[in-house]
């Protein structure tokens, strides 16, 4: 009788526990969608959402991004990038390329006029029309990441040797775009963006349009993942990262599937960067130090890599604690991050989303 | 060290054009669409050497299978069994020689995917199957389909492959755990696994490396079922120290011995070769 019962209860909250999540997801889906709607009132509402939480919020979720595009090629394939700032760096310049246009008007953007140059160099040509950017949001970021990953694949690196690379790879950029000739502001970056498509980029309502976008973008990687997830490429992916060697007797290519997925996860690191240009305000190299690439992995294992959710609750943990973290005790910060990371690897393997699910079977 | 005397059998193939044993050109017919096997001979390796930092891992060694033959390797460890597999399959090149897949398939210079893909299955020594997915989804992933990114992405069972899967679940005694994560199963079930993802795979030359090794003895019992009842449409080519498995199934066994072939027939005739005796009991 009792070990019946026992069995029921365990159906019922089996069959409860995806509810629970899908009420918990939409709870917060309905809370971002509110906090622009809830920026526009007048600030003196009790409802008001000042600009800086926004703003901070926003960013968040871009990293959020950014954490979900790397567990698709570390969760799932196997491939553990420390580079993945790169990519969002790429993004971020391409439409910074766009904003300096656009704030300096006819003239050439201020740090050129600075450096005493006449002309733009030719790759900024066409940065002023908005498409072209967002193409180049998309193609920056997408052709580093094919040529590389064709590359790296076809040589068959893998494991340690990969992650490695990568991490070079944002380095090199780095070091690239610390220079003054590169012509993208060197260590300044860009910054003082005054409109986007003729709007002012500080005023409620832009905020709260590009606030949208983002939880538009993260809701549509979010739908890609679990897509892929759920199809037959996810598999073939899962397959790859526990026995590539089988997955090669068995007739797999797996250059494509690596390639395809590598790419894919560039891009939307691409896009979250841009996304998080215009709302932060400034994009300078710092942005590929390998130290944000590796912090974007911890918030993976932090979260629970191989699932969908866990990235999105690490990179929202961390980065959540790193703010309050860096007003209460900023010079602690580095030491919390680093103890958080040894604690997870310990005692937490499946991250936080695999403690949460054992909670729940119990 | 004594130089070893090369047996003349040894270089003839099993199925050569005077038929020895099975009608050879009535064999070849079951062969499959698109591999030429003409001369009934579904596998050839002819002096084959593969030395790595010089230790000879397999030296001159000369090889027929026969189309729809059940072939078994013996041979101490260290003989150069695996490093044979790895030849065929693409994963290690020979240092010089002649393999061909059919008559026309050269498989020294097909990559390890072309050869799967061409219809050479291979299970490994160490069963491999993909730990985190379930036994069913192990065997659709292992199904004879098209394998390419943009197929995977649209990819849907069609009622057809699904019974075909649902067939070797039943070959094989998985029926009741398709739906169990690859890793929890028991180190025969896995092996069952593996060989169910080579069934539904289809190819037409199958490398066992010690399928029986850690199953029980009805297990051993129904896999040597299994595998005569493979031959025939299949050829199979069965690595194995399990001598009452060999003897169960074999109706040609091969002795590899430092990297090349020692004897070659029935398995009494090997058993009472000289050499082959010396070999195993170090005399």
């Amino acid at each position: 009788m009792n070990a019946t019962n026992q069995t029921l209860l365990a159906r019922a909250s089996a069959k409860l526990g995806p509810q629970v999540s899908i009420a918990i997801g939409l709870l917060v889906l309905a809370v971002l969608v509110a906090m622009p709607l809830l920026h526009l009132l007048p600030a003196d509402n009790a409802l008001h959402v000042s600009a800086y939480t926004l703003t901070l919020v926003g960013k968040i979720l871009c990293y959020c991004i950014v954490a979900l595009a790397l567990d698709l090629v570390w969760g799932y394939a196997g491939l553990l990038s420390l580079g993945h700032g790169l990519f969002f760096a790429l993004g971020g310049y391409a439409m910074g390329m766009y904003l300096m246009r656009e704030a300096a008007g006819d003239g050439l953007p201020a740090f050129m006029s600075f450096l005493a140059w006449t002309e733009l160099p030719w790759y900024w040509y066409g940065t002023d029309n908005f498409l072209w950017a967002m193409c180049l949001v998309v193609l920056a970021p997408g052709l580093l990441a094919l040529v590389f990953g064709f590359f790296a694949f076809r040589s068959r690196i893998k494991g340690v040797y990969f992650s490695i690379m990568t991490q070079a790879l944002t380095f090199a950029g780095m070091l690239l775009f610390f220079r003054n000739e590169t012509g993208f502001g060197g260590n300044n970056g860009f910054t003082n963006f005054r409109t986007i498509l003729g709007f002012d980029i500080t005023s409620a309502h832009t905020r709260a349009v590009l606030f949208l976008a983002t939880v538009l973008l993260l809701v549509a990687s979010l739908y890609l993942g679990w897509t892929l997830a759920r199809s037959k490429f996810g598999r073939v992916l899962t397959a790859l990262r526990d026995a590539e060697n089988r997955l090669m007797f068995c007739g797999y290519d797996p250059r494509g599937y690596k390639l395809f997925i590598w790419v894919l996860s560039a891009v939307l690191c691409g896009l979250a960067g841009a996304l998080y240009v215009p709302q932060v305000g400034i994009i300078n190299p710092s942005e590929m130090s390998p130290t944000n690439s590796i912090e974007a992995a911890v918030w993976v294992a932090l979260g629970g890599r191989g699932t969908l959710i866990g990235p999105l609750l690490g990179a929202g943990l961390v980065n959540g604690m790193k703010s309050w973290f860096t007003v209460a005790f900023p010079e602690y910060w580095l030491f919390a991050l680093g103890f958080l990371f040894i604690v997870v690897t310990l005692f937490l393997p499946k991250g936080v989303i695999g403690l949460l699910r054992k909670k729940g079977e119990q | 060290m004594r130089a070893t005397p090369v047996p003349e059998f040894m270089l003839e193939p099993v199925f050569d054009a005077a038929g020895s044993g099975r009608d050879a050109i009535g064999a070849s017919t079951l062969a499959s669409k698109g591999l030429n096997v003409r001369h009934g001979t579904i596998l050839t390796l002819e002096d084959i050497n593969v030395s790595f930092d010089g230790f000879k891992a397999l030296t001159n060694l000369t090889l027929y299978i026969g189309v729809g033959e059940l072939r078994c390797i013996i041979g101490p460890n260290g003989a150069g069994k695996t490093t044979m597999m790895d030849v065929i399959t693409g994963k290690t090149r020979p240092d010089n020689g002649v393999a061909y897949f059919g008559e026309t398939l050269d498989l020294t210079q097909m990559s390890e995917v072309e050869i799967a893909q061409s219809g050479i299955g291979r299970k490994f020594q160490k069963p491999t199957v993909f730990e985190a997915l379930s036994v069913f989804e192990n065997l659709e992933l292992a199904q004879k389909t098209n394998k390419s990114v943009w197929a995977s992405l649209r990819a849907k069972l069609t009622g057809e492959q699904k019974d075909r899967i649902d067939e070797v679940l039943q070959t094989i005694k998985l029926d009741a755990s398709r739906q169990r994560p690859a890793g929890l199963l028991s180190h025969g079930q896995k092996q069952f696994l593996e060989i169910g993802m080579l069934l539904v795979q289809d190819p037409q030359l199958l490398l066992l490396d010690e399928p029986v090794a850690g199953m029980t003895d009805a297990e051993t019992e129904f896999t040597a079922e299994l595998f005569k009842s493979l031959a025939r449409k299949h050829s199979l080519m069965v690595v194995e120290h399990d001598m009452g498995f060999v003897g169960s199934i074999a109706d040609h066994v091969t002795v590899l011995h430092q990297g090349s072939v020692l004897a070659e027939g029935s398995l009494e005739q090997v058993q009472n070769d000289e050499r082959v005796i010396e070999v195993y009991l170090g005399r």
